[in-house]
C-alpha cells in the first residue's frame, strides 16, 4: 500500500507544480493581451510622429520616443564600458583575490539597491550637487549606474566562456596580455556581452523610478544632453496615474511592451544562436 | 621596457573601471546618508521610526505606518512569490519536456523584463476593480499590491533557485533514485533541502525586490497614509512615500524623505547583505 501511496504522492505533485507554472505563464501573457488588445489599435504612424498636445491627452509621443533614445543611449555609452571593464579585470586580472572578491560584493550589493534608491542619489548628486538639472545626461547617467550590475555580470558569463586555450595560443604568438584580451578574449565573447548590454537596454527602457527624479518630465522636443525629457515609461505612468486619457496610456504602454519585447527577443536570440555555436 | 609600462598602465587602467561599482555604491551612501541621517537625529529616530503621525505641513514626519505596511505588502508577495516560484523551479529544473522548456524559459526571463509601470497598471485596470467588486473596499489596496507584487518577484526566486538545483552533483538525484524513491520524493526530501541556502538566497533577494518596488505600487497601493488595518485597506509604503512626494518636496519635508530612504536602504542592505552570505555558504559548502 505505502508503495501505491508514493506514486499518488506524486502525480497529485507533478500535476500542482505543472498548473502553477502554466497560470504564471496564463496571468503574464493575460496582462499582455489586455495592455496589447486596447493598446495596439491606437498605434499609428502619427501616433509615433506627432508630439504630444495638451499634456498629452491628444497627439503622439514623439518627444518621449526621442527623450527614452536618447537617455537609454547615454546609459548604455556610459555602462557598456565600464561593466564589460570590470569585468575583464576580474576574469583576465584580478582572479581569485580578495580584490574581487571585495568588488563582486559591492556589484552584487548594488544589484539589489531598489531603483527610487537611485533616483534620489541621482536628484542630489547630478541634478543638484552636479548642477546638471533635470536632464538626458543625468537620467542617463543614473541609469548607466543601475544596469552596471547586469552588464558586469552577462559580461563576466561570456569572458568565462572563452576556452582558456584561445588565451593560450594568442601568448605562444608572443601576444602580449592586452593583444590578447582586445583580438582573442574580447571578440570570441562579443555575442554574450551585446546581450548583456541589451537586456540593460530593455531595462533602462523600462525604467520610471529613477528617471523621474532624476530627468523631469518636460515634454519639449529635447535640444541637448542638458534638456530636461520625458521617457516612454514616465510618460505612461503619468498618464495612468492622473487619469490623462486611458487611450493614449494604452497606446504608450503597447508601444512600451513591444519595444521590450522586441530587445528581449533580439537577445534571446542571441544567446541561443551564440550557445549552439559555442557546442 | 616601454611595451611593460604600457601593460603596466592598462592595468591600471583597468583597476580603476573596476572600482566603478563599489564607488558608485559609496556615492549613493554617502549622499543619501548625508541628506537623511541629520534630520533623522534632528526630530530624534525613536520619533521618526515609531513615530505614526505622517504630517509635513504640520511638521509630524512619522514613518511607523509606512514601515509596517511595507512588511505586509512583502508578506503578502512572498505568501504568492514562493509557492508559485519553487513550483516554476521544480518545473523548470526537473520536470520540462524539452520543448516546453524551450517556450518557458524565455517567458520567465519576459516576467522580468516587463516594466514595473506595465505590472501597476495591469493591476489597476483589472485586479483593483475586481477586488472591489467581489471582496469590497476601495480596491486599492495590500491585497492587489501583494499580488502584483507576488508576480514580480518570481523571476528573481526561480532564475536563482534553479541555479542553485542545477548546481547539485547529479550523484544526489542518482542516490536517491537508485534507493527506490520517486522522482517527487528525491525531488523534495533531498534535491530541495540540498539546495536549501539558495533558495532561502533567492527568496531573500525577492524580498529586497518587492521591499524596493515603487512605481507599481504607487498605482496600486492607494497611498492613504495610516496604519492599516486589513488586507483590503489603501496603504502607503516606505518607498511609494518618496515616490509620491519628492516631486513637489522641499526643505525639511524633502530632508524626511531622504531620511525615509536612509530606512529603506538599511533595510536593504540588510537583506542583500544576508542573501550573499547565504549564496556564498552555497557555493562553499
Amino acid at each position: 500500500m505505502i508503495h501505491r501511496t508514493r506514486y499518488v504522492t506524486q502525480n497529485i505533485a507533478k500535476t500542482i507544480v505543472w498548473m502553477a507554472a502554466l497560470s504564471t505563464i496564463g496571468v503574464m501573457i493575460l496582462i499582455l493581451f489586455q495592455i496589447l488588445r486596447e493598446g495596439l489599435p491606437v498605434l499609428a504612424l502619427h501616433f509615433f510622429l506627432d508630439p504630444p498636445r495638451v499634456m498629452g491627452r491628444e497627439g503622439g509621443i514623439s518627444t518621449t520616443i526621442v527623450g527614452t533614445i536618447a537617455l537609454t543611449f547615454v546609459a548604455a555609452l556610459l555602462g557598456a564600458p565600464l561593466g564589460v571593464g570590470t569585468a575583464v579585470f576580474l576574469r583576465e586580472y584580478a582572479g581569485e583575490s580578495r580584490l574581487s572578491h571585495v568588488i563582486r560584493f559591492g556589484t552584487d550589493c548594488l544589484s539589489g539597491v531598489p531603483s527610487i534608491i537611485f533616483g534620489l542619489f541621482g536628484f542630489v548628486f547630478f541634478v543638484i550637487y552636479l548642477k546638471m538639472g533635470w536632464s538626458i545626461l543625468s537620467g542617463g547617467l543614473t541609469v548607466a549606474a543601475m544596469i552596471l550590475p547586469t552588464v558586469i555580470s552577462t559580461a563576466e558569463e561570456a569572458i568565462k566562456a572563452v576556452p582558456y586555450s584561445y588565451r593560450e595560443v594568442s601568448y605562444s604568438l608572443g601576444g602580449t596580455k592586452w593583444q590578447t584580451i582586445t583580438r582573442s578574449v574580447l571578440p570570441n565573447a562579443l555575442p554574450g556581452i551585446l546581450t548583456g548590454i541589451l537586456l540593460s537596454i530593455g531595462r533602462s527602457v523600462g525604467e520610471t523610478a529613477a528617471v523621474i527624479l532624476t530627468a523631469g518630465s518636460s515634454l519639449v522636443m529635447p535640444t541637448s544632453l542638458f534638456s530636461p525629457v520625458r521617457t516612454m515609461s514616465v510618460h505612461f505612468y503619468i498618464l495612468a496615474r492622473e487619469g490623462i486619457s486611458m487611450k493614449v496610456a494604452y497606446g504608450t504602454g503597447a508601444a512600451l511592451i513591444l519595444l521590450v519585447l522586441l530587445t528581449n527577443l533580439i537577445a534571446q536570440w542571441m544567446i541561443n544562436r551564440y550557445i549552439r555555436r559555442r557546442s | 621596457m616601454k611595451m611593460r609600462f604600457k601593460e603596466k598602465f592598462i592595468e591600471k587602467s583597468f583597476l580603476l573601471i573596476a572600482f566603478s561599482s563599489i564607488g558608485i555604491l559609496a556615492l549613493i551612501t554617502f549622499f543619501i546618508f548625508q541628506e537623511g541621517l541629520p534630520f533623522i537625529w534632528k526630530i530624534g529616530p525613536k520619533a521618526f521610526i515609531f513615530g505614526e503621525r505622517w504630517v509635513p505641513g504640520q511638521g509630524s514626519f512619522g514613518i511607523f505606518s509606512m514601515i509596517v505596511s511595507s512588511f505586509w505588502v512583502t508578506l503578502g508577495a512572498l505568501l504568492l512569490g514562493i509557492p508559485f516560484g519553487l513550483a516554476c523551479t521544480i518545473f523548470l529544473a526537473e520536470w520540462t519536456p524539452p520543448l516546453v522548456g524551450i517556450v518557458m524559459r524565455p517567458a520567465i526571463q519576459l516576467l522580468a523584463a516587463i516594466p514595473s509601470v506595465i505590472y501597476g497598471f495591469w493591476g489597476l485596470i483589472v485586479l483593483v476593480p475586481l477586488i472591489r467588486n467581489s471582496l469590497g473596499g476601495p480596491g486599492l489596496s495590500i491585497c492587489a499590491g501583494s499580488l502584483v507584487l507576488g508576480l514580480m518577484i518570481l523571476p528573481t526566486i526561480i532564475s536563482i533557485s534553479e541555479d542553485s538545483l542545477r548546481a547539485l552533483p547529479p550523484s544526489y538525484k542518482q542516490g536517491a533514485l537508485a534507493l527506490g524513491a520517486t522522482h517527487w520524493q528525491a525531488i523534495w526530501r533531498v534535491l530541495i533541502p540540498a539546495a536549501r541556502s539558495g533558495i532561502v538566497a533567492s527568496i531573500v533577494l525577492g524580498m529586497g525586490r518587492a521591499v524596493g518596488e515603487t512605481m507599481a505600487m504607487i498605482m496600486i497601493l492607494g497611498n492613504a497614509v495610516k496604519m492599516p488595518s486589513s488586507v483590503l485597506d489603501s496603504a502607503r509604503t516606505l518607498t511609494t512615500n518618496i515616490g509620491i512626494e519628492m516631486g513637489y518636496a522641499s526643505g525639511d519635508h524633502r530632508q524626511a524623505l531622504f531620511a525615509t530612504g536612509v530606512i529603506l536602504f538599511f533595510i536593504i542592505m540588510a537583506l542583500n547583505t544576508l542573501a550573499i552570505f547565504l549564496s556564498r555558504r552555497r557555493l562553499r559548502g
